[in-house]
């Protein structure tokens, strides 16, 4: 630690830091633009700066800026000298005078750190009377609205998007007061990242579009804390909502999970709430016809569905406590796991090494950390897409240490990226087509999936002698990377072997723990980070409540033996988690289906009863994320119509709150029992003071409704949990968990956030950051043997793996406005050769033999030859009806709309 | 002995030295002392001993600045020399000079430099508009090639190196020799925060000199003719001759070498021929656009970097501007506000919408519209813009002839103001 004064008075600092962030992290009130916590520093807008003296002796002092030096031990400042103030009332000027007067019609108006910093910098009066630069704005895609006009040139973006998110097609051009920020021509941008630049840019020039289209002010938004439902990384957001409408989603800063940064699917998957397929009654269906199913009726059929041996079908988009009631309802012998067999076999894998003591599973912020990296078959960025980026950060801890070496502070931001160049930390792809991650990749591998089993367990017997070797035959041509690859995972300080389900192979996985278990082995005492995703929002929650051998497939094989007549689906599409053909036979012996759902699906349309279930946002629930992390949301707003949570549909009658219902199920589910920890303590509150949704500054009272009626409609009242639908109560200031949006006295913008971390980048003070719900085992396992041999490929067949997109995907935000215009239609990725081999053109439409739905054929210049990858699209092609090969043939179908021309892959070859 | 090793191959009536010619004239004699033994520690010591300076604008002495670069075992390996021949300071056409009159002095002193620092690339960064001096250097240093003073193994000594040329596309900015590096590796042509300096990590980060064309045609005189040779040319503090230029009205505008140390008042009124017939001197940018104005009472000073200093101006490029009475002061300061306004970079604040607001209101004062707020923003924008305030050295720069023409030529902004027109005009 360090001492310096500032202003006369002592502080501890870190002399690793720069001052501006220390300033920040004491409490103080520094103006600042273009440094970023996660960005560090480039010295640029120049509005940090303050007085600097020599000594105690030294009166006349020099202006520094602050983020361009470091707090050393004994520096004394000053943010109050006259001289410091008056130049940068002078830069906030400067940045002005080209800025338009639009505040009051601009979507950042109110939290806006441009306007923060304005008046925290004194400029009032504008005395430049001259011509102001005007730009011309470029359609940037569905996301995100451009206004260059409101630019101040603090390079945030261009330094987020390309140096932190790896993008490539934004950048800063022309010169002088002319800068330019976008993109070489109007288009979508086209990094999964983009929608940071909302958040990262300082003022409006990069705006959330669907918001702005369906605009209000963020203290007019109603808001809670809520969790990213879009995948199994569980990121902290902040949806806002108004007149019962779901306007945006913003990041909730978690320390160990998301930071500052969501990907674009959930920042803008959110708006499948709002849609007009949402499911608002509950109904029978009789010979075809929907009827209103009234509370009485609905106690009666409860009572149908928990006796005679009914089977409930869970899911890994549902919350715990839905799962767990319906397991409640059906009993847990007749529980069964709502996701795919094969899928359901890895889950139970990693289940068992999340519990192994030679393992750890990394978070987000860990996983930044890591300086050599093995990816074994899984597609992060379309996956996990937030750990794609923490990727991005992990492979820059070379040049960190190569920084280190040199003196040069980690916070110097281009001393450190100039230092470096290309020089990254390994990382090692290997993946059956070519990935986003491929650009940082030091070793990029594209094989059939066989391969890269082989090529695993390969790594893992370089390692150790003890790990069973691989097929010598498989991996020969390999075995100089292997052997490069064992070297470096050795050299690591922080080694980290992730692998996954989406290539629904699970000797992949075998192979990842198998490095691991080796590097374990080498390392001694510490465990190893090993990363093994999994798909849904709560894959974790929902495999951790369902006994091992409850697979779907024993379910549907049950249901059309005929030996059940009832059947309840939890939040769940069949038809996207087993062969249609066998979900079809299942469910036509059925009696009674109901099925709980929010939207319209393929399941619920062969229901006899459907109850429609509440959104992400409209309930209080607990997911368990990739790590086994449980955490909390918060409802947000209101019901969509007579939804409700499905656990209180299930609970019938039953007068049970959501604390309640976590309680019960942490105390009554095994592997639970530390959910309730996530429960608020009520020691926290001031008696009969809840936390209020809206801000202090809630519009309230409108006449927006007045049409319908001229009275204000009471708010609604919210009985169960911690938060109320009102602007009354008391913020949370003391405890970040239960703090929807930052917001700080002068500090109205996201920026605020350092004034609730313990220190810049830190553990929010007092807000918790989820529990983990998985404890280890006392010994570990053991090595497992190597992969069964890969597909027989017959001649002129090509071996399937499956494609993922973050745009498309995943079943719920694939229903969202933005990201429909961002899917593409399903495709096939194929190698040139084999293209040229079937006569097939890049855009052609093909057909799959034994696949109804025709495909459009993308050649990829670095797909392996006898491989396709193949993009099922939004559940028009059912995965689980996938053979391991197929044959490619013509069609005659015209392409769709979509086709794939939004398609963003890294080897598309350009003659096409 | 020769007193004039800069420009002494010189002669603009006819084609540059080609190599034999040029080694007939002690040329390449470094090399062939590096042949036969010296060693890049003694090269570095004898340019320290030499006490040459920087001749791009700044002054650093040279020898001290190769010194920073880490040598030894557990240093990187690859090192560069980078030339700075993007002259492009308004007033200044010095570099030209060399490139174009004697390109094989330049590649020789840049086979010193290499050899001093151990770099075995070497990139030449010329204004792109130089076009003459582009083939003329390409040429020389195909010869070079040829003779063997480049390229593997230079005269069996074990030292390799390749100089190659880059044309810029052109900015000011890249006159900076960070936002140089930049431009060089691709990027946009912004500086870079120091530390850490070019010496340590420069070009692709790599330890890296980067050294203005003049400074680096010193060298084969230190070389060939000896320290003490060296510092028996100047005729004040600091040692060597320098070229020195003269632009504006005056009777013979050029660029001559001369002793440092000399008189003003002999280069201005002797070399340059003294003011046009029918002009008086009003005052002059001693060494390019961004230097402090002096005035006639100054014409005694010596033209050496401490001296001009003390005068509160710089020698900088040593090129100088002469300003006459029948030239309107704001106007010229104003020309050069646009200039610098139009080459800020963009990167930081002040510079970047600082200098266009100046402009602006140069521009003002020029049509008739100047007031007296106006002034007082300008004046703000002297300190605003000033040494410390900014990422580099550009806008500090522009505000050296604006603070001194404020300050010397009050009363011409005055009567903008008062007669709502430029008064040289009407």
């Amino acid at each position: 630690m360090a001492k310096i004064v500032i202003d006369g008075v002592s502080y501890e600092v870190d002399p690793a830091n720069n001052l501006l962030q220390e300033c920040l992290s004491q409490g103080l009130d520094l103006p600042y633009f273009c440094w970023h916590p996660c960005m560090g520093s480039v010295g640029a807008c120049r509005q940090c700066a303050v007085k600097q003296y020599r000594d105690a002796d030294d009166k006349d002092g020099i202006l520094v800026m602050a983020c361009m030096t470091p707090a050393s031990d004994g520096t004394i400042i000053s943010i109050e000298d006259t001289q410091a103030k008056s130049f940068r009332a002078d830069v906030i000027e400067s940045l002005m005078i080209s800025h338009p007067h639009d505040c009051p019609v601009c979507e950042e108006g109110g939290e806006c750190h441009l306007q923060d910093m304005t008046q925290m910098s004194g400029h009032n009066y504008r005395r430049y009377d001259k011509k102001k630069v005007t730009h011309r704005n470029q359609y940037l895609g569905p996301f995100i609205n451009h206004e260059m006009n409101r630019c101040i040139a603090c390079y945030r973006c261009v330094r987020y998007y390309n140096d932190y998110a790896g993008g490539t097609d934004l950048s800063a051009q022309a010169s002088h007061h002319h800068v330019y920020f976008g993109r070489q021509a109007d288009g979508v941008l086209e990094s999964e990242f983009s929608g940071n630049l909302v958040e990262v840019c300082p003022t409006g020039v990069f705006t959330d579009k669907g918001f702005s289209e369906n605009y209000t002010r963020k203290w007019d938004l109603q808001s809670a804390p809520s969790v990213c439902v879009g995948c199994a990384v569980g990121c902290n957001t902040t949806p806002g909502e108004r007149y019962g409408s779901l306007r945006r989603l913003v990041n909730r800063y978690n320390s160990e999970i998301n930071g500052y940064f969501l990907c674009d699917r959930g920042r803008f998957g959110f708006d499948f709430v709002n849609s007009e397929q949402r499911l608002t009654e509950p109904v029978r269906i009789v010979n075809g016809e929907s009827q209103t199913l009234a509370a009485a009726e609905l106690s009666q059929t409860l009572t149908e569905f928990s006796s005679g041996g009914a089977i409930g079908i869970g899911s890994p988009r549902a919350s715990n406590e839905s799962n767990f009631m319906l397991r409640c309802l059906v009993g847990e012998k007749n529980f069964y796991a709502g996701c795919a067999d094969t899928e359901h076999e890895a889950l139970q894998t990693i289940i068992e090494f999340a519990a192994d003591p030679s393992f750890h599973c990394p978070s987000i912020s860990e996983i930044e950390q890591a300086d050599a990296v093995v990816i074994l078959g899984e597609d992060v960025t379309n996956t996990a897409p937030r750990l794609a980026l923490a990727l991005r950060q992990s492979v820059r801890n070379k040049a960190l240490s190569l920084a280190e070496d040199s003196h040069i502070a980690s916070w110097q931001d281009a001393a450190v990226r100039e230092l470096a160049q290309q020089q990254r930390s390994p990382l090692c792809v290997l993946s059956s087509y070519a990935t986003r991650l491929d650009d940082v990749a030091s070793d990029t591998i594209i094989e059939a999936p066989g391969v890269l089993t082989a090529i695993g367990f390969g790594i893992a017997n370089k390692l150790s002698d003890k790990a069973p070797a691989a097929d010598a035959r498989s991996v020969g041509a390999y075995a100089e990377v292997i052997e490069a690859v064992a070297e470096q995972l050795m050299a690591a300080k922080r080694p980290l072997i992730i692998a996954g389900t989406s290539a629904g192979k699970t000797d992949l996985i075998h192979a990842a723990a198998n490095i691991a278990r080796a590097l374990k082995e080498k390392h001694g005492s510490e465990k190893v980070d090993l990363c093994l995703l999994v798909p849904e929002v709560n894959s974790m929650g929902l495999t951790m409540m369902v006994n091992k051998e409850n697979t779907l497939g024993r379910a549907l094989k049950k249901l059309s033996s005929g030996a059940v007549s009832h059947a309840v689906v939890l939040e769940n599409d069949l038809y996207r988690r087993a062969d249609s053909g066998v979900v079809d036979a299942a469910l036509e012996r059925l009696e009674n289906l109901m099925v709980l759902d929010l939207l319209e699906t393929a399941t619920t349309a062969k229901a006899s009863v459907v109850l429609p279930t509440t959104a992400f946002s409209e309930h209080e629930a607990t997911y368990v994320n990739y790590e086994g992390r449980a955490q909390l949301s918060f409802q947000v707003h209101m019901n969509h119509g007579a939804a409700k949570p499905a656990w209180r549909w299930l609970n019938g009658e039953q007068e049970c709150d959501v604390e309640t219902m976590v309680n019960r199920c942490s105390s009554e589910a095994r592997g639970f029992d530390k959910l309730g920890q996530l429960l608020p303590d009520p020691a926290q509150f001031v008696a009969g003071m809840k936390i209020p949704r809206q801000s202090q500054r809630y519009s309230g009272r409108t006449a927006i409704k007045a049409n319908l009626d001229v009275h204000e409609p009471k708010q609604p009242v919210d009985s169960e949990s911690v938060m109320a639908f009102s602007m009354e109560g008391i913020p949370a200031q003391k405890d970040a968990a239960f703090m929807a949006s930052a917001w700080a006295p002068r500090w109205n913008s996201n920026q605020s956030i350092s004034k609730f971390q313990e220190e810049v980048n830190g553990k929010l003070k007092q807000g918790h950051i989820g529990t983990q719900l998985i404890e280890k085992l006392a010994n570990g396992g053991a090595y497992l043997p190597p992969a069964s041999p890969s597909t027989e490929v017959v001649d002129g067949s090509l071996e399937v793996v499956l494609a993922h997109q973050i745009f498309g995907s995943d079943e719920l935000s694939a229903r969202s406005d933005s990201i429909q215009q961002r899917m593409t239609d399903p495709y096939i990725g194929i190698s040139p050769t084999d293209a040229q081999a079937q006569g097939v053109q890049h855009g052609d439409m093909v057909s799959l033999d034994g696949i109804e739905v025709p495909v459009v054929a993308c050649i990829r210049s670095k797909m392996p030859e006898g491989v396709v990858a193949i993009y099922c699209g939004d559940g028009d092609i059912n995965p689980h009806s996938l053979p391991a090969t197929v044959s490619i043939g013509s069609s005659e179908s015209p392409v769709g709309e979509r086709g794939i021309r939004g398609l963003i892959v890294s080897d598309l070859l350009e003659d096409y | 002995m020769v007193n004039n090793p800069l420009t002494k191959n010189i002669d603009m009536s006819r084609p540059p030295l080609e190599i034999t010619a040029y080694e007939a004239s002690d040329g390449y004699q470094s090399v062939q002392l590096i042949a036969q033994g010296l060693s890049p520690e003694d090269v570095l010591q004898r340019v320290k001993d030499s006490g040459l300076k920087g001749r791009g604008g700044a002054g650093f002495p040279t020898g001290l600045k190769w010194s920073f670069v880490p040598q030894g075992e557990n240093t990187p390996q690859q090192k560069f020399l980078v030339v700075n021949a993007d002259e492009m300071e308004p007033g200044t056409f010095k570099d030209r000079l060399l490139m174009e009159g004697d390109p094989h002095l330049l590649i020789e002193g840049v086979i010193i430099a290499a050899y001093a620092i151990r770099a075995s690339k070497a990139y030449i960064f010329l204004r792109g508009e130089y076009v003459e001096s582009e083939r003329l250097l390409r040429r020389a240093i195909d010869e070079a090639v040829n003779r063997g003073f480049l390229g593997r193994n230079i005269l069996g000594s074990g030292f390799d190196l390749d100089v190659i040329v880059h044309t810029s596309a052109g900015r000011y900015i890249c006159g900076e020799e960070t936002a140089l590096l930049n431009a060089l590796e691709g990027k946009r042509a912004t500086p870079r925060a120091k530390p850490p300096f070019p010496q340590v990590s420069g070009l692709w980060g790599k330890p890296t000199i980067v050294n203005n064309v003049e400074t680096l045609c010193n060298l084969p005189g230190i070389l060939s003719y000896g320290v003490d040779w060296y510092h028996g040319l100047t005729q004040g503090g600091d040692h060597g001759t320098k070229l020195f230029g003269v632009s504006g009205k005056v009777k013979t505008p050029g660029c001559w070498e001369l002793p440092l140390g000399l008189p003003i008042r002999e280069l201005l009124e002797g070399y340059a021929g003294g003011m046009q017939d029918g002009l008086q001197l009003r005052g002059f940018l001693p060494g390019g656009g961004s230097t402090d104005f002096m005035l006639p009472e100054h014409l005694d000073t010596a033209l050496d970097y401490d001296e001009i200093a003390k005068q509160g101006s710089r020698l900088a490029t040593g090129t100088m501007i002469v300003l006459d009475d029948k030239t309107c002061p704001v106007g010229m300061v104003g020309n050069l506000m646009k200039f610098f306004a139009k080459e800020s970079c963009g990167f930081c604040t002040p510079c970047r919408d600082g200098l266009p607001w100046v402009e602006e209101i140069f521009r003002d004062f020029e049509a008739g519209h100047g007031n007296e707020k106006d002034l007082q923003i300008l004046h703000d924008h002297v300190d605003y813009l000033g040494p410390g305030r900014t990422f580099c050295a550009l806008a500090p720069g522009a505000t050296a002839p604006l603070g001194s023409g404020l300050k010397y030529f009050k009363e011409d902004f005055d009567k903008h103001i008062k007669e709502q027109c430029c008064p040289y005009k009407h």
